[in-house]
């Protein structure tokens, strides 16, 4: 097996004591983010990667997927002790983890959620280590059709299967891909959209928009609520975690089958937050109990953090792979990626094999530091919660400003974030989806350049689009998805209207 | 072993009333930002055009995918407003009510003035009374420890970035006084 090969190869780039001291850092932080409210995955990553700006890649990006990971696993916390999901993807987990609190069990919630959360990721890991170098490989014959075919297939596939209101998607997408075409046009040198300003000049950051898209519009967000909370404290002794490690096997069925849901809708653009509540949903289906869940069910805790997991783990499998973010967090560890230098897509595991190798190993590796790391120190953890709010909104205030500056060392991103954190908050308010936009920005660029290089290889020919049975599967395959809604609600009619003929023929 | 007892509280000092007001509903929120963004789209739409938007020899000119973009911006946008339009018999929900608006506005104007106050005297000492101060007058924390914390923080985060990751933040004139 050459992947095990390469994966030893990943495991001796990590072993080394500062690459090791990094991702506790990250760990910890990561924990740190996902336990407070207003602070998630996606933002924690955005307001940290200025600190990696200096490292070396590999360094850089292992951090970041431990904050990753460890905000995954710090959302669990709070959904759990304090009845409050710090991530939208720990809403789930709520509605069993809390009872289970309430009823004096939150050790054993915890220690379920963090197991559960722990076999999620690793069965996406697996399927990156062992899928993720095929796919590349398979990739690294793509040109320019291919490649705008795989964008658009991105693209449609948010607009035809999301669950928001059609025309807010497609205002946040195509807002997105404008503000990505405004600065210099890469391949006719023309400016675009600058008005004559010279801050322009250099493009709308995707950072800095997502930076104040997630980071300050959440501050404001929370600061409307109320802030008291009142939660159960819990520390986990080695005695729980026995007792519910030994009662896994029983659950095998949900936790594969949570799994499966997680890695497919982690590829797909679903994202974690459906995949949790598939996973839930799924679980209670196939229950024998249905009632039994919402009052404190260990499964219904194993069920929506498994899938979970392993949804915002192989999210990182199309990023790596085709260079094409299967998340938000996926999307700025992207934008990452091209701010150390490297460029996105399937030559990266030919190019730079130490980096993808060591990323993949610091996911296995990772994963169970950060297991040991929340199951001992859970107390500490929920404590954060005690410092006010008060100290902790200004505190993340700077440490965006310092992100968003840090990119360009440019004070005009600093107010383009203030006006992003605005532009969020309301979006949020009215329902209009902000991960269309993300991708739309990070991904406008390349999709617009693969589409107009496609061109002039074939002279202005649309058909190109079509010249091969890869490429026009694809192609036909997005605009299938694009009108998705209007297919299937034809097809339904349809069914209706043979089952009505058919009714009245037996008549 | 876990003990229900043992609780974990935190108390809102000034929590927004439940019976405030609304200011104004999401329906006209929605129909307000979306006739921004139309006539962004427009904006946007004309000075692409200006780049020019056809096909030439070798493919879409530079203007090209933009200028569409923002015709599919515009017909969203009418689409929506269309929507709410005919929807504007039936009771909307509250986008935002009196008491949420203050406590937004709270953090909100600080942010700013933070803002402002980067660009003149750097972001250390901004950040240092951007902590201070919200500890201070919206948390109602004592003011020594509203103090001590803001000149912590800015003192770490200066040795983090500054020092420790070469990250190069803009400063003003304390900062040069300790030769920065």
């Amino acid at each position: 097996m050459e992947a095990f090969g390469l994966l030893i190869y990943g495991f001796s780039v990590l072993l080394t004591w500062k690459t090791l001291a990094l991702m506790m850092v990250g760990l910890v932080l990561g924990i740190f983010v996902g336990v407070l409210p207003g602070l998630g995955g996606p933002n924690g990553v955005a307001i940290l990667l200025p600190l990696t700006f200096t490292m070396d890649p590999t360094s850089a990006i292992v951090m970041l997927s431990c904050i990753y990971w460890g905000a995954l696993f710090g959302g669990a916390i709070t959904s759990i002790l304090f009845n409050i999901p710090g991530e939208a993807w720990s809403v789930a987990t709520t509605f069993d983890g809390y009872p289970m609190a309430q009823q004096g069990k939150a050790a054993e919630a915890l220690t379920a959620a963090f197991t559960s959360s722990f076999i999620g990721s690793l069965v996406a890991v697996l399927l990156i280590t062992f899928l993720a170098p095929g796919i590349a490989s398979f990739a690294l014959r793509f040109g320019p059709p291919e490649f705008f075919a795989v964008y658009l297939l991105t693209f449609c596939s948010f607009v035809g299967l999301g669950r928001e209101e059609k025309h807010k998607t497609i205002i946040s997408m195509t807002l997105g891909l404008l503000l990505a075409g405004v600065g210099m046009d890469t391949v006719s040198g023309q400016l675009r959209m600058t008005f004559g300003s010279n801050e322009l000049l250099r493009g709308i950051n995707f950072l800095v928009a997502v930076i104040g898209l997630f980071g300050i519009s959440e501050i404001l967000l929370t600061m409307e609520e109320r802030l008291a909370l009142r939660g159960h404290a819990a520390s986990i002794s080695p005695r729980v975690v026995l007792k519910v490690w030994k009662e896994l096997p029983r659950y095998w069925a949900t936790l594969l089958r949570s799994s499966a849901i997680g890695c497919w809708l982690g590829i797909t653009p679903g994202g974690a937050i459906a995949a949790s509540f598939m996973g839930y949903n799924l679980a209670k289906r196939f229950a024998r109990d249905k009632d039994s869940f919402g009052k404190g069910r260990i499964e219904g805790v194993f069920a929506p953090e498994t899938a979970a997991h392993a949804s915002g783990t192989s999210a990182l499998l199309p990023m790596l792979a085709l260079g094409i973010p299967g998340s938000g967090t996926a999307a700025i560890l992207l934008g990452g990626l091209m701010v150390w230098g490297l460029n996105p897509g399937p030559l990266l595991f030919v190019e730079h094999k130490g980096f993808v190798w060591g990323l993949i190993a610091s996911m296995y590796l990772g994963n169970v530091v950060g297991l040991i790391l929340v199951l001992t120190t859970v107390p500490l953890f929920a404590a954060v919660l005690r410092v006010p709010f008060s100290a902790i909104a200004p505190m993340i205030v700077v440490s965006c400003a310092i992100g968003a500056y840090a990119i360009q060392n440019a004070m005009f991103d600093i107010w383009l974030m203030l006006v992003f954190g605005v532009v969020g908050y309301a979006f949020k308010k009215i329902g209009i989806p902000l991960a269309p936009f993300t991708l739309a920005l990070v991904l406008g660029n390349r999709a617009e350049d693969a589409f107009r290089l496609s061109m002039i290889g074939a002279g202005g020919d649309l058909r190109v689009f079509w010249s091969n049975a890869l490429v026009g599967s694809i192609t036909t395959l997005a605009l299938v998805l694009l009108f998705w809604p209007l297919i299937s609600g034809a097809m339904a009619q349809m069914r209706n209207a043979i089952r009505r003929d058919a009714r009245l023929g037996t008549k | 072993m876990s003990k229900p007892e043992v609780e974990i509280v935190v108390e809102d000092p000034d929590p927004p009333a439940r019976d405030s007001p609304a200011v104004t509903s999401t329906r006209t929120v929605e129909v307000v930002a979306a006739l921004l963004l139309l006539a962004l789209a427009v904006l946007l739409g004309f000075d692409n055009w200006r780049t020019g938007m056809s096909w030439d020899s070798t493919g879409p000119q530079a203007g090209y995918f933009p200028f569409y973009l923002s015709a599919i911006l515009a017909a969203a946008c009418l689409f929506g407003i269309g929507k709410e339009f005919l929807a504007r018999k039936q009771a909307s929900e509250t986008f935002v009510t009196r008491a949420q608006l203050r406590r937004v506005t709270q953090v909100f104007v600080p942010t700013l003035l933070f803002c402002v106050v980067t660009q003149w005297l750097g972001l250390y000492v901004a950040s240092f009374l951007l902590v201070a101060g919200f500890m201070a007058f919206v948390g109602r924390i004592a003011a020594w420890k509203a103090v001590l914390t803001a000149l912590l923080f800015s003192l770490i985060m200066f040795v983090t970035f500054e020092i420790a990751f070469d990250v190069i933040m803009p400063k003003g004139p304390l900062e040069a006084l300790f030769g920065h």
